[in-house]
């Protein structure tokens, strides 16, 4: 019962939102459908297509509530463009496929804020319950709760539309949607607190997403290069972390336990996020995945590639954080030293001020090149900067090895 | 159908120093955004710079005090608006982008229906 509703969730609500025009209205219908089925399928079982039985009754019910009206609620701002030329064949996908792209493209439209996106589609098309939400954002649940209204309320008052995109509003609208589903992922996969590295739900989460993007828009090349990008990172993840919890570079990864099917697929749609000149952010970071999941050591992977790959992204998506990433490849590629030159280079970025990868990245190649207090002053700077307690176990190790005795080998801050 | 109003604001500075060509120039966008868009077009003015404005606000005594200059002093001053009539947000944000704000931008506010 409870895979069902996760995995049904945003199909059954998309549905009934296009009758109901209204999230709220929507919600409790599906709310109200679901609370049948626990008391229905407890003695018939679960049918074989839950969500269509669950479609079912949701819509009913909206139908319903709509008959009992005097009218609809006039601030509905949900529109079906019935219309408009769909940018999909809606024939070969079928409706229900149309109305979870349309719910996706409402949570993830520009006039909310990010925040407010990202809040939505864990909740609305993820069916993560307000307190699950607040808890992957680590804020409080009444903060949660109090987004996700003004985020509504935001739909209908200025008249967000439940559409699809035209196609030459797409390529923007689709950036926005995969930036959406690529925080979930990097939120999963390294949380920003708690005990754990990763957080299994949130990464989950995002590989439906990605797998749903993928079924509905096959021939995006950038939602192709995403799919690929969680696929080749997250195959990584049964050795990220010793068997003691101790958080493991990609240096020191066993590479046979990565998960090979992963990289296989990766690889692949990696080939095909590239058939589009130029290649996309999600294409680029993808193809760098690439090349990480298919050297067969850290000492053999090829970072002047690495480097050549973000010299395009960086050109593409002009981010502090990928130029970070970028310093740490040239460091990688050419030495401690011409690393450090890159990193210097940031080192007034705002956007990086509370960001522990930089001067953790700074730490290492200092070690690396006996700079040993300079990289103490490092690693406590980016002790300062995280909450992670894994991350932070491992800072406090290495500032203990610089006690110690002179470190040998620094790895790179990719995990 | 509703109605929205976009805001235009821009940088009164570049304004002066693009002088008598960049107000041409305006001028002609103005019309023909006004003519590419007249179903839309519900109504809208140009309005003077911020230095021919007066704000009244009530002072710490509960007064009405009026005094020199716009409500807030901004880096981009509001200077003129349109109202439009649009179904949705998407709709509007379209026609908005065609307004001509070549020193600054445009907000989109949707119009309180009273019942």
């Amino acid at each position: 019962m409870a895979e069902a509703h996760r995995r049904e969730w945003g199909f059954v609500l998309a549905a009934t939102v296009r009758i109901t025009r209204d999230i709220d209205v929507a919600e409790e219908c599906v709310q109200d459908a679901y609370a049948k089925a626990l008391r229905a399928w407890g003695s018939t079982g679960v049918p074989t297509k839950p969500s269509a039985w669950l479609t079912t009754v949701a819509k009913r019910r909206a139908l319903d509530l709509g008959r009992r009206q005097a009218t609809f609620k006039r601030s509905l701002p949900l529109l079906v463009d019935e219309q408009e030329a769909p940018a999909l064949d809606s024939a070969a996908l079928g409706e229900a496929a149309d109305d979870r792209l349309r719910l996706v493209f409402t949570c993830c439209h520009p006039a909310l804020s990010p925040d407010a996106q990202v809040a939505l589609t864990l909740r609305l098309l993820c069916g993560l319950t307000t307190a699950e939400v607040a808890r992957a954002f680590l804020v409080t649940e009444t903060t949660m709760a109090a987004r996700i209204t003004r985020a509504k309320k935001k739909i209908a008052a200025a008249r967000i539309p439940f559409r699809v995109p035209a196609p030459d509003e797409m390529p923007a609208r689709i950036d926005a949607v995969l930036t959406v589903v690529l925080l979930l992922f990097t939120t999963g996969h390294r949380a920003p607190a708690g005990e754990n590295l990763v957080r299994a739900d949130l990464v989950e989460r995002a590989l439906d997403l990605a797998r749903m993007l993928r079924a509905l828009l096959p021939a995006d090349a950038d939602v192709a290069g995403l799919l690929g990008l969680i696929l080749l990172t997250d195959a990584r993840r049964a050795t990220r972390t010793a068997p003691d919890g101790r958080l493991l570079l990609l240096e020191e990864q066993d590479r046979a336990l990565w998960d090979s099917d992963a990289i296989v697929e990766g690889v692949a749609l990696v080939d095909e996020a590239h058939r589009r000149r130029p290649p996309g952010r999600f294409a680029l970071q993808a193809a760098i995945a690439a090349v990480h999941a298919q050297a067969p050591s850290w000492e053999e992977t090829d970072w002047e590639e690495i480097v050549g790959l973000y010299d395009h992204l960086v050109t593409v998506w002009p981010s502090p954080v990928v130029a970070l990433n970028r310093a740490v490849a040239v460091g990688l590629a050419r030495g401690a030293p011409a690393g450090l030159a890159a990193l210097a280079a940031l080192a007034a970025e705002p956007q990086l001020a509370d960001y522990s990868y930089l001067p953790a990245a700074r730490a290492e190649f200092l070690r690396r090149i006996g700079r040993l207090s300079e990289a103490r002053a490092s690693y406590d700077e980016a002790l300062r900067l995280t909450d992670n307690a894994v991350e932070r176990k491992f800072l406090a190790e290495r500032i203990g090895q610089l006690e110690a005795a002179p470190g040998t080998s620094a790895g790179e801050r990719a995990t | 159908m509703s109605q929205y109003v976009v805001l235009i604001y821009e940088d009164e500075e570049s304004w002066a120093s693009g002088g008598q060509e960049a107000y041409d120039q305006a001028m002609k966008e103005h019309m023909k955004f006004g003519k590419e868009n007249q179903a839309a077009l519900k109504g809208g003015s140009a309005l003077q710079p911020t230095a021919t404005a007066t704000s009244i606000r009530r002072d710490s005594s509960g007064n009405q005090s009026v005094t020199d200059g716009p409500f807030a002093e901004t880096k981009e001053a509001l200077g003129g608006y349109y109202v439009i009539e649009a179904p949705d947000l998407d709709a509007a944000i379209a026609i908005a982008k065609q307004v001509p704000a070549r020193f600054g931008g445009v907000e989109v506010r949707p119009v309180m229906e009273f019942d």
